[in-house]
């Protein structure tokens, strides 16, 4: 069984339906990719997966139906999402922000594995007294990653990492989620990049106004010229 | 900022700090009592605000809840202890068992206030806690008819004091010669009850309450993504900031012998919220601070403005009573105009501030 199951989602935003009933899987160990144009609902489609918007159909995680579960319990079940815009805690310190990623275990190697952190993102050892308002774009989304790690999760949502990130810095994100993924986090990665996504994932799926279009393996996707066409910007039959 | 001694690796310097303070805080109504017995229970209204400040810093200053109808809690406690300790009813109680009770009823309250407000924020939040404020002031003024609860405007008179065993707190005594007034025996008591809740606050603050509270003030968000159950921590912080108002409330009343509505009016909440503003939102020690120099500087204001006025000019020129206020609110602009973060700021706040100078 897959560690994510999701069937005929459907998000409605008053008369708006802004995803249509679409289904898709992640198992574990795997990371893949949802891409599509801006207002495809694909943000959508992660908010209702932890439950943060009101949705209709079925998402199981780990084999039990989430409905109904609180948002805060999910973090505790491994489901664990990094928001679009970061979602950091401005006025506290990078090494505050990282401990409260913590808040959902109960165990003492939290130190541990805030040095973990600072191993993988040396820039955020450099900052760990600053405040997170006051970091880059590109450290603040390594902090908003690192936090989601102090989780420690089973399946990390990451929505849109590259978002504003000069293309030097969207390179080193795409990089560090493909370590993250082979240290054996499940991912689903929700981007507008599709090149650089589909590049680091296994499998895409294909978004287009609120319905998942095309589902295939990722060097399959990168091959399709509709694909091509519409996200990575070639010409058809180019 | 250094601290004004450094006593980290010196603890001994530390605890002769703390004895130091301990001592003058319990030999203060003897000193007070040469200046007048009122001194003392200006003091004791002092305390009494303290522990109001801190109870207040639990909703605005930890959880970032603006609530401005906090007096409503104060008030609860208060008729808590007068309806369970006086002839109205006819109950006498013991304080112990009321005490908590009254806890628990304004604790209750703040949950009422919670609840429906919990997708509130900032000025829509303030706005509700104000009518919620208002709202319990009326029910107190309105609940003598049909059944007499509360006595009304009238209130209730004839409040039990604090008694345990054979000691009554409103009496005087004289132990060994020395006069030990009623309002000195409160002092003390309070000077107790004021220890025990700074130490839960200081432990709440360093819990992972404290750090969950802290979370929901700077992303609510983004709190629960980390696994913070925010509905909870928010009715937390409103519950637990009434039973501190409850508690006082109760003293309040007991010191007093009487009580009415107009004790528990608006301004009231606005002083408290101003306590604990200006003396540094989130910060105890700044809470604290606050409470003290604004229960003590009006009434010191009041004491010297009329000499003054006379010595200056002769004669009367303005009421003691609208320069007093007056200068008071002077007071509170230069606070805030050189001091925003408050006299005795978190270091939080104070980043928050600096953060707002430097974009």
């Amino acid at each position: 069984m897959s560690l994510l199951e999701v069937k005929r989602l459907e998000v409605h935003y008053g008369g708006i339906r802004a995803v249509k009933g679409i289904d898709l899987e992640v198992e574990e160990g795997e990371l893949v990719c949802l891409i599509g144009a801006n207002g495809a609902g694909k943000s959508s489609t992660l908010k209702a997966i932890c439950g943060l918007v009101s949705r209709s159909g079925s998402v199981s995680y780990a084999g039990t139906d989430t409905a109904g579960a609180p948002v805060h319990e999910l973090p505790r079940k491994g489901l664990v999402m990094v928001p679009e815009g970061r979602g950091i805690f401005p006025q506290l310190t990078v090494a505050e922000n990282l401990a409260m990623g913590a808040y959902a275990r109960n165990d003492a190697s939290v130190n541990e594995d805030i040095g973990r952190q600072y191993d993988m993102f040396p820039r955020l050892k450099e900052r760990r007294a600053q405040t997170a308002g006051t970091l880059s774009g590109g450290e603040q989304q390594m902090l908003a990653m690192g936090r989601a790690l102090m989780a420690r999760p089973r399946l990390l949502l990451l929505d849109e990492p590259s978002m504003g990130l000069a293309p030097m810095l969207v390179a080193k994100i795409f990089d560090i989620v493909r370590d993250i993924a082979k240290q054996g986090v499940t991912i689903l990665l929700v981007e507008q990049n599709a090149r650089m996504a589909l590049e680091i994932a296994s499998r895409g799926y294909v978004m287009e106004s609120g319905a998942v279009t095309l589902a295939d393996e990722a060097k399959k996707l990168l091959a399709d010229p509709k694909v091509r066409e519409a996200y990575l910007g070639e010409e058809a039959g180019a | 900022m250094k601290p004004l001694i450094d006593v980290r690796g010196r603890p001994l310097l530390l605890w002769i700090g703390i004895a130091a303070i301990a001592v003058a805080l319990i030999a203060l109504p003897f000193v007070l009592s040469m200046v007048g017995t009122t001194w003392v229970r200006i003091a004791n209204l002092a305390v009494l605000y303290v522990l109001l400040a801190l109870g207040l810093n639990i909703v605005v200053g930890f959880a970032g809840l603006l609530d401005l109808g906090y007096i409503a809690f104060y008030a609860v406690g208060a008729y808590v202890y007068a309806l369970l300790a006086s002839p109205h009813f006819g109950l006498h109680l013991p304080f112990w068992i009321i005490l908590p009770i009254g806890a628990a009823v304004a604790a209750l309250f703040g949950v009422l206030l919670g609840a429906p407000t919990l997708k509130l924020r900032g000025d829509y939040l303030a706005i509700v806690t104000l009518g919620f404020g208002e709202i319990v002031r009326i029910f107190l003024n309105n609940l003598s008819q049909p059944v007499n609860i509360t006595r009304g405007p009238q209130g209730i008179a004839q409040i039990d004091p604090f008694r345990i065993g054979p000691l009554d707190l409103s009496t005087t005594d004289r132990v060994l010669g020395v006069v030990i007034s009623g309002p000195m025996k409160y002092y003390w008591l309070l000077l107790a009850v004021m220890v025990v809740v700074i130490l839960i606050n200081v432990r709440l603050q360093n819990s992972r309450i404290g750090r969950a509270w802290e979370a929901v003030r700077e992303d609510e968000t983004a709190a629960r993504a980390m696994g913070i159950d925010t509905t909870a921590v928010k009715l937390l912080a409103f519950a637990m900031g009434a039973s501190f108002g409850g508690i006082a409330g109760g003293m309040f009343a007991s010191i007093q012998g009487f009580i009415s509505p107009e004790s528990f009016v608006l301004v009231e909440s606005i002083m408290v919220v101003a306590m604990v503003v200006l003396g540094g939102m989130g910060n105890i020690w700044g809470v604290i601070l606050g409470a003290v120099l604004l229960s003590f500087v009006p009434e010191i204001l009041r004491w010297t403005v009329a000499p003054f006025q006379n010595a200056l000019f002769g004669k009367q020129l303005v009421e003691p009573e609208v320069i007093r206020m007056l200068l008071f609110g002077l007071a509170l602009v230069l606070v805030m105009l050189f001091r925003p973060a408050g006299l005795l700021p978190s270091s939080v706040r104070q980043r928050e501030l600096a953060g707002e100078e430097a974009r």
